[in-house]
């Protein structure tokens, strides 16, 4: 064997080495298996295997009652619960034509915004872990904590909440959610800006991440990439603007864009996106209404008209669509994801292609992806 | 070069930062290596831990009726219960004219997601603070009706619980009140804080 590949060494010809990677590897965040082909250190090609966590959610969906679908969206995205619950609440009232009140639409806002901050700080966590830097993920993860804390004093689980519901929330905030979320925010905001003057900016993590899986704009287009990572190629689109749902139109923030769509640009219009968040956050709470929270619908079963409806949403991860399909009973005939990072996921490809096999690791980590909705 | 010493340097000041309020507790049991003490993990009033029965301290009965609405909402079906006709109200002592006869729960299969305490029309069931309920056995957590009306009957006395229903008939009480004496007493009992689930 050593004869043959030095004899093909010396003659030049490529030799492919395939390699495993997952599905139990620390990197790949979660059950996910690449194949890759190598000539030494440069990927030739990839084959990405996934489904090691499907649990068939959809169909699950078509079994479930109205109200318990949102239990489901609750693990689909199990980073970012809010946001997807807000997904499903929002196509089931589009259907029925319910009207949410003001109050709860603002109750909404500010927890997917935290719930997209922690999503992100998470994200910085493993990229940090990634590209070998420790001490970002502990702050990361001792910010989370705290807004974890608020999550769990405002709907009662500190991740799979089921809070949202179809016309409104399940209670309204408790009593001392001002001064718990006074408390919080300027701590969140150091905790935001230590982990970016950690990472974002130091030298080493500059070296990893720069010119690393670039992508053109065009083929992102193409890809269908949303969210952060087509932001990252320069092309300003946000569904909370391009958009606007809920009460999103009432507040002044920017889109943050990069410029050459390489994995840095990827963490930088994050790291940009949680200042971003915070600024939405405050703007919320300064508007906040007092009313209810809750609809006329009231305890009454869920029980849409014959239909279907499509509705989308910006997700930490990207756009987040839900094709919800009725036939008039107390279960939906159908429900259609279309996850972002699935469909961020199949760039994954493209990016790795010609790059070093240690970049492979930062690259899949830039892209963010959640097994748990790529899966279903 | 220098900026790579630049980042190191940052890096070991926010080290020390960190050494200086630890975020982290120990766990299950708090304090130092040679004296530990356990300590329960601390939960917000609203934690929705394992679901559990209530108890009518007045009529000294469970307050479900076994009649079946979590059990047909529970997402996982990790419910179960039957129904029997209740001496006490032949006594006339209550006014359940049917009381749980066995009830169960499997504490494997549940999500902890709350609806049966948001369907529940009779205050009988509660999401109490245990979470900390991990057995040897593969159905060890399959409990019954006494070891759910214990955790439960721990959840009222820890939290002085009332009734959603009572809670709401105070709140309206208030409210319809203070309409008649001052209209800025009103305004503020119209605060929905004290409201029921769902």
């Amino acid at each position: 064997m050593a004869d043959a590949s030095s004899e093909t060494i010396r003659s030049g010809e490529p030799i492919e080495m395939l390699l495993n990677m997952g599905p139990q590897h620390p990197s790949t965040h979660g059950v996910f298996r690449m194949v890759l082909w190598v000539d030494g250190e440069k990927i030739v090609d990839l084959e990405p295997h996934i489904g090691y966590l499907h649990r068939g959610s959809e169909k699950l969906c078509e079994g479930e009652q109205y109200h318990q679908v949102i239990t489901l969206f609750d693990r689909m995205d199990y980073i970012s619960n809010f946001n997807n619950e807000l997904v499903y609440c929002q196509a089931v009232e589009k259907l029925m034509g319910l009207t949410v009140p003001e109050r709860a639409e603002y109750v909404r806002v500010i927890l997917c915004e935290l719930n997209r901050i922690i999503s992100h700080l998470l994200y910085v966590a493993a990229i940090g872990l990634d590209a070998g830097a420790m001490t970002p993920s502990l702050i990361c993860f001792r910010a989370r904590e705290r807004v974890q804390t608020v999550f769990e004093a405002v709907s009662g689980a500190r991740m799979m909440h089921n809070y949202f519901r179809v016309g409104g929330l399940k209670e309204d905030l408790p009593e001392n959610f001002e001064d718990m979320i006074g408390e919080l925010l300027p701590l969140l905001r150091d905790d935001v800006e230590e982990s970016d003057k950690l990472l974002t900016f130091n030298e080493i993590f500059l070296a990893r991440m720069k010119d690393v899986g670039t992508i053109s704009a065009d083929d992102a287009l193409d890809y269908g990439l949303t969210g952060p990572c087509l932001r990252a190629c320069g092309i300003d689109y946000d569904v909370r603007k391009a958009e606007p749902y809920s009460v999103y139109d009432r507040f002044d923030f920017d889109i943050p864009i990069g410029l050459d769509g390489d994995c840095w640009d990827r963490h930088y219009v994050r790291m940009q996106e949680m200042y971003e968040s915070l600024r939405i956050i405050e703007q919320a709470l300064a508007q906040m209404p007092s009313g209810p929270v809750t609809s006329s619908l009231g305890r009454r079963l869920i029980r849409p008209p014959r239909g279907d409806v499509y509705v989308r949403a910006e997700n930490p991860r990207g756009e987040i669509g839900v094709y919800l399909v009725s036939d008039g009973t107390d279960k939906p005939y159908r429900v259609k994801v279309r996850p972002p990072s699935f469909c961020n996921l199949s760039a994954l490809k493209h990016m790795v292609k010609g790059a070093w096999l240690a970049d492979a690791v930062v690259i899949l980590g830039s892209l963010d992806i959640v097994l748990g909705e790529v899966d279903r | 070069m220098l900026y790579s010493l630049k980042g190191l340097l940052l890096t070991l000041v926010s080290t020390f930062h960190g050494l200086r309020q630890p975020v982290t507790r120990q766990y299950p049991a708090t304090g130092t290596l040679w004296k530990r003490r356990p300590a329960p993990t601390p939960v917000q009033p609203r934690f929705m831990g394992f679901p559990a029965l209530t108890w009518d301290g007045i009529v000294d009965e469970p307050y479900c009726t076994s009649c079946m609405v979590c059990i047909r909402q529970c997402p996982t079906q990790c419910m179960s219960a039957t129904m029997k006709d209740n001496p006490l109200n032949q006594d006339g002592r209550s006014s359940r004219k049917k009381i749980v006869e066995t009830f169960e729960i499997n504490l494997n299969r549940c999500i902890l997601c709350g609806i049966c305490v948001e369907v529940c029309n009779f205050d009988a069931i509660v999401m109490s603070h245990e979470h900390e309920m991990s057995t040897f056995q593969r159905n060890g957590d399959r409990v019954d009706l006494p070891a759910l009306l214990e955790i439960g009957m721990k959840f009222q006395a820890k939290t002085s619980w009332i009734p959603p229903t009572e809670l709401a008939k105070l709140a309206e009480k208030n409210q319809s009140g203070g309409d008649s004496q001052d209209p800025e007493v009103a305004a503020a009992s119209k605060e929905p804080d004290g409201e029921p689930d769902g």
